[in-house]
């Protein structure tokens, strides 16, 4: 799985990368957490808003960070599309 | 001077600063600030930014957008990105990126309260007749690609509407008393702040949810956090300043309301940093010092939109010759405004 940050490093992409990183291993499932700080890209994802949350090429949310068990039960889904 | 005469300037700075009459006026903003951050939604605006967008309108929500979009400038410049590459286009983006650290809340209640009225408001103004030139006038200059670039726009997401939990009339009464607390407050009219503090409470106690109102607690809060250390930090320089930098030469260079002063002001704005809302201590302290009001109102406008390390950000995003031209033409109209306002409205 993975796991795409976006930002260009404020305080709120930290947190979320935070609990991103927390909710993994909460859940015991492995992903590649990446953080994207370039501006361009993170406008070529097409949001607007950050931080920004990308999982396996899906724009879960932006402009806001998402509680940590929002984020378990998105990278639940995620996880249980990639073993089918 | 010695370094213990210096440290107590600032010192004395940070002591008044923090004097209740400054924090009467801040503290309300605060409030607003987080209030909008919570009960305005914040899709409703991006909506205007699309690529399909009225241009008009485009313009218009982007020039005045910063006051609930914008606290800081990591919010500003991805929006800036994703308005210029994929949304509304340069211009509009342009106007963005140019009025949303000036026109913030706390930034223009800041700017009243400790530089005056006239310059509070002539901030507010100028920043957003100066954003939608800027803009226009870049996308003018720019208007073969801007078409190239219509004709194959790339997606974006638009975030959803969050569904609506009380009538819009009850946000907008409820945004209206909290602007009156701030008013009434900083004018010193207690029994009618009172007043307004009880009918608020009133407005919560019928419409709000309590995890709303936590909410709302929280994103003040946050906001505090976020911004009260570096204008505290901001004072204390500010007042540094006014101890190290001899009078003469504040009088000398930004004296007065004549073109050298203004320009001088403009360059200098354009190219230091300003921390969010730090730039209207230390313009309070160059006036102590003689700068005239045509000056400060150019530093206003020319500081917190530009520094040298924003441009290399801009620059990245949008090229090196916009990004040149961009400078230009803020520090060319920055002198403008200031020459006006210092010479035709004082």
């Amino acid at each position: 799985m993975k796991i795409e940050v976006l930002g260009p490093g404020c305080a709120n992409c930290r947190k979320l990368e935070q609990d991103v990183n927390a909710a993994l291993a909460e859940l015991g499932i492995e992903a590649e957490v990446v953080k994207i700080t370039d501006l361009n890209k993170i406008s070529s994802y097409g949001i607007l808003m950050t931080p920004g949350l990308v999982i396996n090429s899906k724009i879960y949310s932006s402009g806001k960070i998402p509680v940590v068990t929002t984020l378990k039960r998105w990278i639940e889904e995620e996880a249980r599309k990639q073993t089918l | 001077m010695d370094i213990a005469n210096i440290i107590h300037s600032g010192w004395e700075a940070l002591l008044e600063y923090l004097s209740a009459h400054v924090l009467t006026c801040l503290v309300p903003a605060f409030f607003i600030a987080g209030a909008i951050a919570v009960f305005v939604s914040q899709a409703s605006v991006m909506k205007y930014f699309g690529a399909k967008a009225n241009k008009l309108l485009a313009y218009s929500v982007a020039s005045v957008s910063g006051t609930i979009l914008a606290v800081c400038s990591c919010t500003i410049l991805p929006l800036f990105a994703g308005i210029h590459k994929r949304g509304a286009g340069l211009g509009p983006g342009i106007a963005f990126l140019y009025s949303g650290p000036a026109i913030n809340i706390l930034a223009i209640v800041y700017s009243a309260r400790l530089l005056g009225f006239d310059l509070g408001l002539a901030r507010a103004v100028g920043a957003v007749i100066f954003s939608v030139i800027i803009g226009l006038i870049m996308a003018f200059i720019w208007r073969k690609e801007e078409l190239k670039r219509v004709n194959n726009p790339g997606e974006l997401i638009l975030p959803q509407e969050e569904e609506k939990t009380k009538p819009q009339g009850i946000t907008l009464f409820y945004f209206s008393i909290l602007v009156g607390i701030l008013i009434f407050g900083a004018a010193k009219k207690w029994a009618i702040t009172a007043v307004l503090l009880m009918v608020l409470g009133l407005i919560l106690y019928r419409w709000f949810r309590k995890d709303e109102l936590k909410y709302w607690m929280e994103q003040t809060w946050d906001l505090f956090k976020k911004i009260f250390p570096i204008l505290i930090a901001g004072v204390f320089v500010a007042g540094i300043i006014r101890a190290l930098l001899p009078q003469q030469v504040v009088e000398t260079w930004l004296g007065g309301n004549g073109l050298r002063a203004t320009f001088i002001a403009s360059v200098f704005g354009a190219l230091m940093y300003f921390s969010t809302l730090t730039e209207v201590p230390i313009i309070r302290a160059l006036m102590d010092l003689g700068m005239g009001k045509g000056p400060a109102l150019t530093l206003l406008l020319a500081g917190p939109a530009l520094s040298l390390p924003n441009m290399i950000v801009i620059a990245r995003i949008m090229g090196i010759k916009k990004t040149g031209v961009y400078v230009c033409l803020v520090v060319v109209m920055a002198t403008i405004t200031g020459m006006i306002f210092g010479n035709l409205i004082l």
